[in-house]
C-alpha cells in the first residue's frame, strides 16, 4: 500500500488522485417528458403527498434465472420490513399496485430513449427485452423494476479524450420513501412507474471534478432533446467510486451535480482509509482467518445504568448484548471520512439490516463520548471475558432483532480485515455517505415473462434521426466561430431554438448575434420582468423572425414583438404596426424637436440624447435605430444645426 | 443434448447461424456484428418469438436480442447453464405438530420460468416449496404429493376424480388436514366439484393458489400457503374451502365455502369472493377468526364418502339478447345430457328459444336455470315469461352459482339418468350450494367514489 495520507478536499491535486488510483463512473437517471407512465396509462409527472388508501406488503427474495440468490436480496430479507404504500387514486392504478399485469411499453417514451441513445453515439439494440431487476427494499411494489437495455457502447467527447458509455436502459421509476422506522417503511407511490432512462458511463473519470464535468455534459445532452423532465428529482446520479485496491462502491441518488466532487472525494478517502485499516489489522495479526469475536448477553448487568438509551431499552424489555472484537482496540475510532469513524460503518449496518433505527444504536469502548461509566465498561469487559486490546461494542434491541444486530456487527468487523465491502451508499448532506445496502449484482436480473420482446426497426430509427438535435458540443464549436455573445453559447446549444437558429443563420442570412440574443437573452429578460415566456415556442419565434427577414419588423422591434406575442398568446405579422416611412420619420423628428424646445433641460449637453429618445418613443420597433440616426444626422445638417 | 435441446427455441435463420458457429444455448460468447461486439450467454428463445434474433444475456444481467443478419462471427469462451433450483430441504418432523398433506395440481403457487415459451410454467416440487417458505415448519408436519402439473384451465373431470380419490386416501391414512395447490382460474370449479365428490370429510380440505407467481418477490404465494396450511392443521372447519387473500395487502386470508366462491377479478390478489353469503372465516399467521358457526365440525374418525361420478356432456349457456335457438339445438343434436342456463335477471331467456328448450326437455335433457347476475335467486314466478319457461321443463336452481350448477349437474347425471332423481339431487343442498336465505351483508359491492366508501378505504388497508 502506498504511503499517502489524505489531504483536506481543497488541497488534493490531480496528481494525488492519480496516486490513489481514483476511478469513477456515473449512472445517470433522467425522467422522460411523456404524458403517461411507462407500463400503464396513468398520467405522468403529477406529484402529491396526498393519498387515499394504503397497502401493506412484504418482499421475499427469489432466484435469478441461473438459480442464484442475489446478495442484496438476502440482506433485505434479513431486515423483514413491513412495507406500506400510500396510494393516490389519481396517479396510481392497479398496475403500480401490482394487481394488474403491465400494459405494453409506452412508445412515446421508447422513442425519446432511442433518440438519446443515438445522441450518445450508441449502438441501438436490435430487439429489446424487458427484464425484472429485483428491489427488495420495497421501493417498487412488484419487488422488481421493469427495465430494458436499448443501447450499448456509446461515447462522448471529453477534454482530449472520450468517455465511453457502457449501456443505456429504459425503466420505470420507483416510489419515494416517506419514512423508515424500525420494521416499517412507508412509500409514496406518485413517482412510481414514471419513464426514465439510465445511462451508465465507463469508470473513466480520474478526479472528483471530472465526474461532475461529465455529469454536466450528459445532463446537457439529454436536455437538448427538449423531451426530458427538469426540476427537482427529474435527474438523479448514482456515482461509482473506487481507488487502487478498493472496491466499486455506488453512491446513490445524488440530486445536484455540484455535490459530486466532495462526495466522491469522501468516498475515495473512506476506501483509502479502510484499506489502511485493513493493513493495521494485518499488522496486529488479524486476518479474515484469524479474526475472532464473541457475543455476551449483558441485559442483567446493565439493569442499573444511568445511561439513558440503555435505561430506556431495559424498561422496554429490550435485550442488551456486547460484542467483543478481539484485538480491535482503538480501531472503531479509525477515521474513515471527514469527521466520520469506522464505528459509523457498524452502526449503519445495525440500523439498516437489524432495523435498529434508534440513534445511537451502538456504543463502544473506543469512543470518547459520554455513555456508560468506566466502571460499567470494566464490568462488561470482565463478564465478556475481554482483554485489554479488544474492543467492546454494546448493542440493544428486541429479542427479534438483537441476534441479527450482533451478527451484523461481527460481519462488518470481519469485512474490515478484507478491505472495502461492495456496497450501495447514500449521499449525506455534509458530503459524506452512509450505508444503504449490499451492492447488487447481475444475479438480481431475470426476464419479465409478462411482456414479449420488441423489435426496433431500421425505419423507426431513421425516422427518429430526422428529428434529432445536433450534439451540443458540435453546436458550441460553431457558435464560437460565429462569435455570438459568450453567455448565449451554452444555453443556445441545448435550447429548443437551436434548430431555428441554425435555419435562420444558414438559410435566411440572419445575423447570428441578433438571433442568439433574441433566443437566449430576450426570454431571460422577459422572464425577469414577469412575462410568461413559455408562449415563445420555436413556432412563434419563427413567425417573428419571418417578419424580421421580410422587413416588416426592425431589429429593435423583435423584443416588443415577443412581448406582444406573450400578451396575445400567439403571433402573426398582422399584429405589427406598419414599417415607418421616410415621411413619418421626418415628421416624428420635427415634432420631437419642437417638444425639445419646450423642455427645460437640466443638462443642456444631453440635448441630443434626449432628442433621440423622443424620436425613438414615437417610432420604436417600426424602423431600425441606425436609420433614425442616419435621418437625424441628415436632417440637422441640412438645417445647419450641428448635432450628433 | 439433442439438437432441439441444444438450440432450444431457435428456428430457421437463427438456428442456422447458431449451428454454423456451434454456439449452443448457455454458451458464453463474443458475438461480432456489423454494428459492434456483444459479450454474454446465449439463452433459449421463446418459441413464439421470431427467428431473426438471438437472445443474449449480457454481463450486466440484462437480456437483449441480436439480429441474426448482422452477425459476422460467434466466438465461444465457455458455458454457464441455468440451474433454477430452490434449495430442497427435508421438512423437519415434530411429533407434537399435526400432519398436513399438500396435494399439487399445478398453478402459479409453484411455478418457474420457461425460457422456451418465455412464460411461467407450473413446477410443483414440495422440497422447493419448503425451501422457499420455511415458516411452514412452525405450523405442522408436511407431506407433499404432486398429482398433476397443469394450468387450471386444463383441469377437468379426470383430474377432479383423481384429486377426490387422493383426498379419500389421505383421510383414511389419518392426516389432520389437506391443502390442494391449484391454479386460480378454475379453482372455484374444482372447489365445487370436490364439495360434491368428497362428502362428510372429518378434516379441513383447503384449496390455495396465488395471483402473483412465486418467482416474484411480491408474490402472494408464500402467505397464502401459510394461511392454508394453518387452516388445514388447526381449523375446526371440516369442509372444502378456498383460502386466498382477503384484501390486496399482505394481511389476512379468507376461507370461502367451496360452493359459494368465485374468482371475480382477472388479476387482483383479493380476487376470490364469497357470493350471496359471508365467508367462513378470516385467517392470518396468528389466528383463525370464525365469521359464522354453521359449518361442519372436525371429527376424530376417518369416515368419508367419495363419489366421483361425473357426466361430461353438460354445458353452460350464457344467455344474451337475440340468442338464436340453434345454440340449444346444437347441444341437443350433439348428445348433451344437461344444460345450465345463465339467464338474465330472475332467470329469463327470449321467446324464440322456447321451442328449442321444449325439445331439449322432451329429449330427456336436464335443463336448469341460474342467474348471470351471480347474486340473488332465480325467481320464475314473478313474470309470465318465467312461468312459461318452467312450463317447458326448465328447473330453477335457486341461488346456485352457474359454475356450481354446471358441476353439480355433471355430478348428478353421472349418478343417474332418471331426471326426477337428478332433480332431487340438484335441489337438495349438500354443501351450501343453495342457501335458504341471503343475509343482508351477503351482497356487498362497494362503489368507489362515494364519500363513505372512500372513508372506509382510507381507514383500512386495501
Amino acid at each position: 500500500m502506498d504511503d499517502f495520507t489524505f489531504k483536506p478536499f481543497s488541497e488534493m491535486t490531480d496528481k494525488d488522485y492519480e496516486l490513489i488510483g481514483f476511478k469513477s463512473g456515473l449512472e445517470i437517471h433522467q425522467q422522460l417528458l411523456t404524458s403517461k407512465k411507462l407500463f400503464c396509462r396513468c398520467p405522468a409527472g403529477i406529484y402529491s403527498t396526498k393519498y387515499n388508501a394504503e397497502i401493506l406488503r412484504h418482499m421475499r427474495p427469489t432466484l435469478s434465472e441461473f438459480g442464484e440468490y442475489d446478495g442484496t436480496a438476502l440482506m433485505e430479507f434479513k431486515t423483514k420490513k413491513e412495507i406500506i404504500y400510500q396510494i393516490n387514486r389519481e396517479t396510481v392504478c392497479t398496475y403500480e399496485m401490482d394487481d394488474t399485469p403491465p400494459f405494453e411499453i409506452n412508445e412515446e417514451a421508447l422513442d425519446i430513449a432511442l433518440q438519446t441513445g443515438m445522441l450518445y453515439n450508441c449502438n441501438i439494440v436490435d430487439e429489446i427485452h424487458i427484464s425484472r431487476k429485483q428491489y427488495l427494499d420495497g421501493s417498487i411494489p412488484t419487488g422488481f423494476q421493469r427495465t430494458s437495455i436499448f443501447a450499448l457502447d456509446g461515447r462522448i467527447p471529453f477534454k482530449d479524450r472520450e468517455i465511453n458509455i457502457i449501456q443505456m436502459s429504459i425503466e420505470e421509476d420507483a416510489c419515494r420513501e416517506v419514512s423508515d422506522i424500525g420494521h416499517r417503511r412507508v412509500y409514496l407511490t406518485d413517482r412510481l412507474g414514471m419513464p426514465l432512462i439510465e445511462t451508465v458511463t465507463a469508470p473513466e473519470m480520474r478526479t472528483p471534478y471530472e465526474v461532475a464535468e461529465v455529469a454536466q455534459i450528459c445532463r446537457k445532452l439529454v436536455r437538448s432533446t427538449g423531451k426530458v423532465r427538469t426540476g427537482i428529482g427529474a435527474a438523479r446520479q448514482d456515482v461509482n467510486v473506487s481507488v487502487k485496491g478498493g472496491t466499486r462502491v455506488e453512491i446513490k441518488g445524488v440530486h445536484k451535480i455540484p455535490l459530486i466532487p466532495l462526495l466522491t472525494y469522501n468516498e475515495a478517502m473512506r476506501q483509502w482509509n479502510l484499506l489502511r485499516l485493513r493493513d493495521e489489522l494485518k499488522r496486529r495479526g488479524i486476518t479474515p482467518e484469524s479474526f475472532s469475536a464473541k457475543v455476551e448477553d449483558i441485559t442483567r448487568l446493565m439493569k442499573k445504568t444511568y445511561y439513558m438509551p440503555l435505561q430506556t431499552a431495559a424498561s422496554q424489555g429490550m435485550i442488551i448484548k456486547c460484542v467483543v472484537l478481539k484485538g480491535f482496540r482503538g480501531l472503531l475510532h479509525w477515521e474513515t471520512q471527514t469527521d466520520t469513524y469506522f464505528s459509523k460503518e457498524i452502526s449503519d449496518r445495525v440500523r439498516v439490516v437489524a432495523c435498529l433505527t434508534h440513534i445511537p444504536n451502538i456504543i463502544h469502548s473506543d469512543s470518547k463520548g459520554d455513555n456508560i461509566t468506566s466502571s460499567e465498561w470494566l464490568k462488561i469487559k470482565k463478564a465478556a471475558g475481554a482483554m485489554d486490546d479488544d474492543t467492546l461494542v454494546v448493542v440493544w434491541g428486541s429479542d427479534k432483532d438483537i441476534d441479527t444486530a450482533a451478527k451484523e456487527i461481527i460481519i462488518r468487523a470481519r469485512e474490515a480485515t478484507i478491505g472495502v465491502p461492495s456496497e450501495t451508499r447514500q449521499a449525506l448532506k455534509d458530503g459524506t455517505n452512509g450505508f444503504e445496502r449490499i451492492l447488487p449484482g447481475p444475479d438480481r436480473m431475470y426476464p419479465d415473462t409478462d411482456l414479449p420482446p420488441r423489435k426496433i426497426t431500421e425505419e423507426r430509427l431513421k425516422k427518429l434521426s430526422l428529428d434529432m438535435p445536433v450534439q451540443f458540443w458540435i453546436r458550441e464549436k460553431w457558435y464560437r466561430e460565429l462569435n455570438i455573445p459568450q453567455d448565449t453559447v451554452e444555453p443556445l446549444a441545448i435550447s429548443k431554438f437551436a434548430g431555428l437558429f441554425e435555419n435562420m443563420v444558414k438559410e435566411k442570412n440572419v445575423s447570428p448575434i441578433v438571433a442568439s440574443i433574441a433566443f437566449i437573452q430576450y426570454p431571460k429578460r422577459l422572464k425577469r420582468e414577469g412575462f410568461k415566456t413559455d408562449i415563445l415556442t420555436p413556432e412563434v419565434m419563427q413567425k417573428i423572425f419571418e417578419a424580421y427577414t421580410l422587413g416588416l419588423l426592425s431589429r429593435e422591434g423583435i423584443l416588443p414583438a415577443m412581448k406582444k406575442a406573450i400578451r396575445n398568446g400567439s403571433f402573426s405579422s398582422e399584429m405589427l404596426e406598419a414599417v415607418c416611412t421616410e415621411e413619418e420619420l421626418s415628421s416624428a423628428i420635427k415634432s420631437s424637436h419642437s417638444e425639445l424646445e419646450r423642455i427645460n433641460l437640466r443638462n443642456p449637453e444631453k440635448k441630443d440624447e434626449v432628442l433621440i429618445g423622443l424620436v425613438m418613443r414615437k417610432v420604436r420597433g417600426r424602423i431600425s435605430s441606425a436609420q433614425i440616426l442616419k435621418s437625424l444626422r441628415s436632417t440637422y445638417k441640412r438645417e445647419g444645426i450641428d448635432v450628433i | 443434448m439433442s439438437s432441439n435441446e441444444a438450440y432450444k427455441g431457435y428456428r430457421n435463420e437463427a438456428l442456422e447461424t447458431l449451428k454454423k458457429f456451434s454456439a449452443q444455448i448457455w454458451s458464453d460468447v463474443e458475438i461480432k456484428t456489423s454494428k459492434g461486439k456483444y459479450y454474454g450467454i446465449i439463452l433459449p428463445r421463446s418459441e413464439t418469438a421470431d427467428s431473426a434474433h438471438i437472445v443474449l444475456k449480457l454481463r450486466s444481467g440484462y437480456n437483449i436480442g441480436v439480429a441474426v443478419k448482422a452477425i459476422e462471427e460467434i466466438n465461444i469462451s465457455g458455458r454457464k447453464e441455468a440451474n433454477y433450483k430452490i434449495q430442497e430441504k427435508a421438512f423437519p418432523y415434530d411429533p407434537s405438530k399435526p400432519m398436513v398433506k399438500l396435494l399439487g395440481t399445478g398453478g402459479t403457487i409453484a411455478s418457474r420460468l420457461d425460457y422456451r415459451t418465455g412464460a411461467v410454467i407450473p413446477a410443483f416440487s414440495p422440497g422447493e416449496l419448503f425451501g422457499s417458505v420455511p415458516e411452514l415448519a412452525d405450523i405442522c408436519n408436511l407431506e407433499t404429493e404432486k398429482l398433476y402439473g397443469v394450468f387450471s384451465e386444463n383441469m377437468g373431470p379426470e383430474q377432479w376424480k383423481g384429486t377426490a380419490e387422493a383426498i379419500g386416501r389421505e383421510i383414511k391414512k389419518g392426516v389432520q388436514g389437506i391443502v390442494i395447490g391449484h391454479g386460480t382460474d378454475t379453482m372455484h370449479h374444482t372447489a365445487a366439484c370436490l364439495s360434491f365428490m368428497v362428502q362428510n370429510s372429518p378434516i379441513p380440505i383447503v384449496m390455495v393458489g396465488s395471483q402473483r407467481s412465486s418467482d416474484r418477490p411480491s408474490s402472494d404465494a408464500a402467505l397464502n400457503l401459510q394461511h392454508s396450511v394453518k387452516t388445514a392443521a388447526e381449523s375446526d372447519i371440516a369442509e372444502v374451502m378456498v383460502c386466498m387473500f382477503g384484501p390486496t395487502s399482505d394481511a389476512y386470508g379468507l376461507l370461502h365455502r367451496g360452493t359459494r366462491v368465485r374468482k371475480m377479478h382477472s388479476s387482483y390478489r383479493s380476487t376470490f369472493r364469497t357470493i350471496g353469503d359471508i365467508p367462513l372465516a378470516m385467517v392470518s399467521k396468528k389466528e383463525i377468526h370464525l365469521l359464522r358457526q354453521d359449518y361442519k365440525r372436525r371429527r376424530k374418525d376417518r369416515e368419508v364418502t367419495i363419489n366421483t361420478s361425473f357426466e361430461e356432456k353438460v354445458s353452460i349457456v350464457y344467455y344474451y339478447p337475440n340468442m338464436k335457438p340453434d345454440i340449444i339445438e346444437s347441444l341437443i343434436d350433439n348428445g348433451y345430457k344437461g344444460i345450465i342456463i345463465a339467464g338474465t335477471g330472475l332467470g329469463h331467456v327470449n321467446k324464440p328459444l322456447y321451442p328449442a328448450l321444449k325439445r331439449a326437455c322432451d329429449n330427456n335433457i336436464a335443463v336448469y336455470m341460474t342467474v348471470q347476475t351471480l347474486w340473488g335467486y332465480v325467481q320464475m314466478y314473478v313474470y309470465d315469461t318465467g312461468r312459461d319457461i318452467m312450463e317447458l321443463g326448465v328447473v330453477p336452481c335457486a341461488n346456485m352459482l352457474p359454475e356450481v350448477a354446471y358441476i353439480k349437474l355433471g355430478w348428478a347425471l353421472g349418478q343417474t339418468n332418471d331426471l326426477n332423481k337428478v332433480k332431487e339431487i340438484m335441489l337438495t343442498p349438500i354443501a351450501g350450494e343453495i342457501t335458504e336465505r341471503e343475509p343482508s351483508n351477503g351482497y356487498l359491492i362497494y362503489q368507489g367514489g362515494i364519500p363513505e366508501v372512500e372513508e372506509f378505504i382510507s381507514k383500512y388497508m386495501k
